[in-house]
């Protein structure tokens, strides 16, 4: 029977939530890394034992750490072993260095700040990691300030495709809430050249050859909150998602509004539709059914929990509009959590579970599709980040 | 205050180092580790050798290039911040003679 492998990304540490098809009973491990925020944990679909994730602190920055074991053991990608090095000259595998090189690099511009005013880029944080489909060692990395980085050895360095902060138009990217981040890399699994990244607040951007160039896909978007609405780039794209069965059609939770693009990214329309509130984070497709979705409306900027305290997934069946309130095993009141945007995640099986952590330190799965839902752990940290793993 | 010291310049010495938590777990050590640094014992020589006994640390206290202390780290010894001196300054000759150890902090910030 297949299983499933939960790999939550919290506020003090990762868990792993481990059950079979069933997913009915729960085996939780962890913390790992406790204390260190996990903004990101991911496994590679070509070797499922090998998962990657992303270990930050503000004190003491950005550490990679990796398994090759399903999550039982970890460690730096870089050769750092302790307490004894080994025998190889470690490479700093937490070593994100913008490319500023002749050659393939970009020179360090600026980027606009909170006021306006202009701000040098700063290496902070990784947010997002994603394996690449075809190759265990190779992996990429969104990080913050935003940039697009990869390694082919398995992380143990870090190179930055720098044509996308290159791109020209960094001066009018700008940090959302949370930072300028580079939240969200989707790899085409029908091209192995074009990737989609997202932004905030700067947009979604992608390449059709590898990563050396970028263009903006923003055309359609409409933000009210800068001061061109229609702009080229400056958009807080908060996520974005693709079933890879129809990788030309991109879903959007955008700041505020839902959209849609059936042309990977060239043009979008608004599919807010019958959305109670089109303000939130996260949004995920159903694994067999290109045109079922799933978002979680939060109230509004300011207000970042559900509406009216009711902690609701909203499914669309037909692509976008028209929606159907998810609720059945979720909160019914007095709920005033967030779910953030990599922070939803969907399985493979046959009857698709839907997966979603809050920042009230709830994860909760629906193994039928969203139609019921269960909370699997109830009082982890914050949860940052949800990914599922589907295993033989 | 303490007067720096001024041992004799390339014999090594056992150096003692406080780290904080987080960086005790991700180096898999206690809360002090002992470390064999040659005269001049400065700043930067301590935390030279800290990241070459254990390379997980490196780029966590300081910059990989430019060896800037991180912005929410401070250094402190018999009492004394010396988070803001020459990293070429010689530590206290109480950290130099290994009675005193040079402390590691996270600045008290949250979190």
């Amino acid at each position: 029977m297949s299983k499933v492998r939960v790999l939550v990304g919290t506020h003090k540490g990762a868990f792993i939530l481990s059950s079979d098809g069933k997913r009915k009973d729960w085996e939780i491990s962890g913390p790992f890394f406790a204390g260190w925020e996990i903004y990101h944990m991911k496994g590679s679909p070509v070797d499922t034992n090998r998962i990657y994730v992303s270990q930050t602190s503000g004190w003491f920055g950005q550490i990679i750490q990796r398994s090759d074991d399903g999550g039982r053991t970890w460690a730096t990608p870089g050769g750092e072993k302790m307490p004894t090095p080994g025998p190889e000259p470690p490479a700093p595998s937490n070593k994100f260095a913008y490319d500023t090189s002749a050659e393939t690099g970009a020179p360090l511009t600026t980027h606009q700040w909170y006021d306006g005013t202009q701000h040098p880029w700063e290496f902070k944080r990784v947010w997002h990691i994603e394996p690449s489909l075809t190759d265990a060692e190779t992996v990429y990395a969104g990080v913050e300030d935003a940039a697009l980085f990869r390694s082919n050895d398995g992380g143990k360095s870090w190179h930055e495709l720098a044509g996308l902060r290159g791109h020209g138009t960094g001066p009018k990217w700008q940090p959302g809430a949370g930072g300028m981040c580079l939240h969200t890399v989707i790899l085409d699994p029908g091209n192995p050249d074009r990737i989609f990244i997202a932004i905030s607040a700067a947009g979604a951007f992608r390449t059709d050859d590898g990563g050396k160039t970028w263009k903006p896909i923003n055309k359609g978007l409409h933000s009210q909150y800068i001061p061109d609405p229609n702009a080229e780039v400056g958009h807080c794209v908060h996520h974005i998602a693709m079933n890879p069965m129809k990788p030309g059609v991109l879903f959007m939770q955008k700041h505020w509004d839902v959209m849609r693009s059936d042309d990977a990214g060239d043009n979008w329309r608004e599919v807010s539709g019958n959305l109670p509130t089109d303000f939130g984070f996260a949004i995920d497709v159903h694994a067999h059914e290109p045109e079922t979705l799933y978002v979680v409306p939060i109230k509004s900027d300011s207000e970042h929990f559900p509406m009216d305290g009711k902690l609701r997934v909203y499914r669309s069946r037909s692509g976008g509009n028209e929606w159907e309130e998810l609720k059945k095993g979720l909160p019914e009141k007095d709920c005033y959590v967030n779910v953030l945007r990599d922070a939803m995640a969907v399985d493979r099986l046959d009857d698709c579970g839907i997966y979603f952590g809050t920042t009230g330190g709830q994860v909760y799965c629906s193994p039928d599709s969203g139609d019921t839902w269960t909370a699997i752990a109830h009082e982890l940290p914050a949860v940052f980040s949800v990914e599922v793993q589907t295993l033989p | 205050m303490m007067g720096p010291a001024t041992g004799n310049s390339g014999s090594a010495r056992p150096i003692r180092v406080v780290l904080p938590q987080h960086l005790r777990t991700l180096a898999k050590v206690g809360a002090e580790v002992t470390l064999e640094v040659a005269a001049p014992v400065t700043l930067r020589a301590v935390l030279d050798r800290l990241e070459a006994d254990y390379p997980v640390l490196s780029g966590t206290i300081r910059d990989h290039e430019t060896k800037q202390r991180r912005p929410f780290l401070r250094f402190f010894a018999c009492a004394e911040d010396l988070s803001h001196d020459s990293p070429e300054a010689p530590l206290p000759e109480p950290v130099v003679n290994g009675k005193e150890p040079l402390l590691i902090i996270g600045a008290i910030a949250g979190g």
